[in-house]
């Protein structure tokens, strides 16, 4: 029986040059090489991407969704960061 | 955790699944939820994986070239599906080997269909058309279901599905129109995949006690008579297209209802072959728990050969 699972990678692809890669699933492999490998086998197969990044499951950290509304709030309160926050006059143009 | 606690965020919840909000995999969910999920996402990968075995069968023996690229093509996103799904599944934090395990003891189920075996050729038709095509009936539904990276792989799998139903449909369709000993193998395999495919959608509404739970959590969006309904109304008009007949004698449109109505199913075939009585129950079985302890050796050397490797660049 073997003793040791094969690490979790998480898989992100860049779709065609000018875009950022985006998540898109993950797989398990025993190195980086496989795991590049693996990922181009299991989510290309039909021209999704040009580029291939992949992250050990363990490496990614995450906030905590229970605690989500609270931890976002200030990005919601304060209106005052976007554009239609302010009167600009009628007629007033590249602005 | 308190009961009144437990009984809030279970309001919170089903309140984000009323609004079409999707859970993610860290949010909080019920335990029922996750057992759910993950039980019917285990056995969708088990099904992917196994519905592999009746078709690699004829890779070697496929008339020709264009027809074994396309098979192995549809054989490897087989493979793909199943590992989308087991990956899906891992993010409920059910350990991947033990969900292959379950598979293997027979704890864990899959699809049924794929517990009868593919005698001739034009069988790799009918799978592709009626296998394939009641599984993505199926599957278009669950794009829509309420835990994300279910749907997601729902969408990708869909998307990569549309080409194996086709290549059923038009294996069958060559067939259909060859030799008269052509034609009777088409008829043959449509006459032996009809019911096992009717039987995909799981049994009738007032038979299937889970389902309106399932239909609460958006799990599941529609039953599994709508669906059988909706596979047989498209299914009819493309066998009558190609010349082969649908074996059902009560088989009739029904102007009032605007449906086909059909022949009960026989649903003691259907629990006998779930039950593990079916032609190739452990055939199946057999073949993946051979494949698992046959490439143990390989997959524990790639790892030692990865950490060995890993020692040396830290060194």
């Amino acid at each position: 029986m073997s003793t040791k699972e094969w690490p979790l990678w998480e898989v992100f692809i860049r779709s065609k040059q000018g875009l950022n890669h985006k998540h898109v699933g993950s797989l398990r492999a025993a190195d980086s090489t496989m795991a590049l490998d693996n990922a181009r086998d299991v989510y290309t197969r039909r021209s999704e991407g040009i580029s291939i990044w992949v992250v050990e499951s363990n490496y990614v950290h995450a906030n905590d969704p229970a605690d989500a509304d609270s931890y976002f709030e200030p990005s919601d309160t304060k209106i005052f960061r976007h554009p239609t926050f302010y009167e600009v006059h009628e007629g007033i143009k590249h602005m | 955790m308190k009961v009144v606690e437990t009984i809030d965020l279970e309001q919170k919840f089903q309140d984000k699944i009323d609004r079409e909000i999707k859970i993610e995999p860290n949010d909080w969910m019920p335990e029922a939820y996750r057992k759910t999920l993950i039980r019917q996402m285990s056995q969708h990968a088990h099904s992917e994986i196994v519905g592999m075995l009746p078709e690699a069968n004829w890779i070697t023996r496929a008339p020709n070239l264009r027809r074994k690229a396309v098979l192995l093509a549809k054989v490897q996103d087989e493979a793909g599906h199943g590992l989308y799904l087991y990956s899906a599944t891992e993010t409920l934090g059910a350990d991947r080997e033990d969900t292959i395990d379950d598979l293997h003891s027979g704890k864990a189920k899959y699809s049924s269909i794929f517990n009868y075996p593919a005698l001739s050729w034009a069988d790799i038709g009918a799978i592709g058309w009626l296998v394939d095509g009641a599984a993505i009936m199926n599957q278009v539904a669950l794009c829509r279901c309420s835990y994300g990276p279910y749907a997601r792989a729902m969408v990708k799998i869909c998307k990569e599905e549309s080409f194996h139903q086709r290549q059923g449909y038009e294996l069958l369709t060559t067939l259909a129109n060859g030799s008269p000993e052509q034609k009777e193998l088409a008829q043959d395999a449509l006459n032996r995949f009809w019911w096992p495919a009717i039987m995909m959608f799981g049994p009738n509404d007032d038979e299937s006690p889970n389902s309106a739970q399932s239909m609460k959590w958006k799990i599941k969006r529609l039953s599994n008579d709508d669906l059988r309904q909706n596979f047989i109304d498209a299914t009819v008009p493309q066998a009558e297209l190609i010349g082969l007949k649908v074996p059902d004698e009560n088989l009739k449109w029904n102007e009032e209802t605007g449906h086909y109505d059909f022949s009960p199913i026989n649903w003691d075939e259907f629990w006998q072959v779930i039950g593990g009585n079916g032609p190739c129950n452990k055939q199946r079985v057999d073949a993946r728990r051979k494949a698992k302890e046959d490439g143990m050796w390989v997959r524990d050397a790639a790892m030692a050969f990865a950490e060995k490797r890993m020692k040396k660049q830290s060194a």
